[in-house]
């Protein structure tokens, strides 16, 4: 178990030796699933992240189906595993919030127009948790609904921030997360600059509020170019013929 | 021709009028709304490198009967949409008390797209092209519809060369199945140069590929048969 650090900022460093506004270490494998449309493997940090994407298809239960768009799904879930102790199985109602406000980040980027009576169903599974899952859920969805060819208005990036030792940090781990005044994730939509998403837990002035939300959306887009990165890798050889 | 990727928000043009498949436009300007190859020539538009089929009127499909109704089959296209094939499109009378005898749950179809309401009701017909109609011999292949273009390749460069060295009759649906039709041996060499095309659509020199292919193919097909002769 993790144990109360006395401080969380030594030396002007924080404990894992980043500096205030570096991210933790991100992988991402564009594709891994064969018998999703889409899917994306995030590893950020410690978090592993699995998303798989499925649609547009026939929506069932029928009475869910619109007319005029197509609906979103979106299960963000924790495996049992993924935690120290182990975590109960099935949706709790940390889970479902979650799922909620993620679906509708993506649903603010998703074309759904062009795909009346039909659903996207999006499945995030955390393999391993460690701070900033519903984060790295999140680009990993967005990743993996870029794989399964659904039209979108941009890639959602997202990031969190938040407070240590009234000090504002990028990208809290689990220390900073557990122990820390304030935590808030932020998604943009990299290339407009819009915001999907934003949730806070803690306290931060406004004045910091104002300089947390600026140091977030330079997370994101830094999550954003790593995004592209993987995106364009996965036909790789493409590019230099 | 250019090959770049782009994805989903990238800015493409600043000229509106140039805006084609895949992109979208805001404030004037147009942007990639999917992941894929962008295509510069004429119109600014976006190939896309995965995605399900959307069946669009005109397009030739290759569908299987999953419903016999009253005066009606549905059919199922590889879509998130089902295809309705309506008694009076297809080209010969048909008794309403043995609808199932011209066409029952099981049997594949080609036909093509007739018209597509807003709801995404999607209306087959027969009628229209000889080989229309029931599929009652050969094999139906289903690769990912994305990859039909490089099957059938520039100006259907591709499919005369298929069509050419197995002597395989060919048709495509652009829902992403194929019909062929021909000798067991040639079908087979067929499948496995459809395969190849579908794994390495986005390569370069892929006729190349596939010749070498059909050729290897065919040897060991002869040097089979000599050693059973021998």
């Amino acid at each position: 178990m993790l144990q109360k650090p006395e401080r969380l900022i030594v030396d002007g460093k924080r404990l894992d030796g980043r500096a205030f506004d570096e991210l933790r270490p991100v992988k991402i494998v564009v594709g891994p699933l064969h018998r999703a449309d889409g899917s994306c493997y995030i590893e950020h940090g410690k978090n592993k992240v699995m998303a798989a994407v499925y649609g547009p298809r026939e929506v069932h239960p029928k009475h869910l189906q619109e007319v005029t768009h197509a609906i979103v799904r979106y299960r963000y879930n924790m495996a049992p595993f993924s935690v120290e102790d182990r975590k109960r199985p099935g949706p709790d109602r940390r889970s479902i919030e979650i799922s909620k406000v993620s679906r509708e980040a993506l649903e603010s980027v998703i074309l759904k127009e062009y795909f009346p009576r039909s659903t996207i169903d999006i499945f995030v599974e955390i393999l391993q948790a460690d701070a900033g899952t519903r984060v790295a859920a999140l680009n990993a969805a967005s990743v993996a609904l870029a794989d399964a060819g659904i039209p979108m208005k941009g890639l959602v990036s997202a990031c969190s921030v938040g407070k240590v030792d009234d000090t504002l940090v990028l990208d809290l781990s689990k220390e900073e997360d557990n122990y820390g005044q304030a935590d808030m994730p932020v998604a943009i939509v990299a290339n407009t600059g819009e915001i999907a998403f934003l949730q806070m837990d803690g306290h931060m002035t406004q004045e910091e509020f104002r300089k947390a939300l600026e140091m977030a959306i330079d997370g994101c887009k830094q999550i954003y170019k790593l995004q592209r990165e993987a995106l364009l890798a996965k036909y790789g050889g493409l590019e230099n013929e | 021709m250019g090959r770049e990727i782009v994805i989903p928000g990238d800015l493409l043009s600043n000229d509106r009028r140039k805006a084609g498949e895949g992109t979208y436009v805001e404030r004037g300007k147009v942007y990639a709304s999917i992941y894929g190859i962008l295509d510069k020539r004429d119109k600014i538009r976006v190939i896309p490198l995965a995605g399900r089929y959307i069946p669009s009127p005109g397009d030739v499909v290759i569908g299987n009967i999953i419903e016999v109704g009253f005066a009606f089959w549905k059919v199922e296209i590889n879509s998130p949409y089902e295809g309705v094939l309506n008694v009076t499109e297809v080209n010969r009378k048909i008794d309403l008390n043995k609808i199932d005898e011209f066409l029952n749950v099981g049997d594949m179809i080609i036909g093509r797209v007739k018209k597509i309401d807003p709801a995404m009701r999607v209306e087959l017909t027969l009628k229209g092209e000889k080989f229309f109609g029931k599929i009652k011999d050969g094999r139906v292949i289903e690769i990912a519809h994305t990859r039909v273009p490089r099957v059938i390749g520039r100006g259907g460069s591709m499919i005369s060369l298929l069509k050419k060295e197995t002597g395989c009759s060919i048709y495509v649906g652009q829902n992403g199945r194929i019909w062929i039709k021909g000798d067991e041996n040639s079908m087979d060499i067929l499948a496995s140069a459809i395969a190849l095309i579908e794994r390495e659509a986005h390569t370069i020199g892929l006729t190349e590929k596939v010749e070498a292919l059909i050729k290897s193919e065919k040897e060991k097909l002869r040097g089979g048969e000599s050693a059973t002769k021998a």
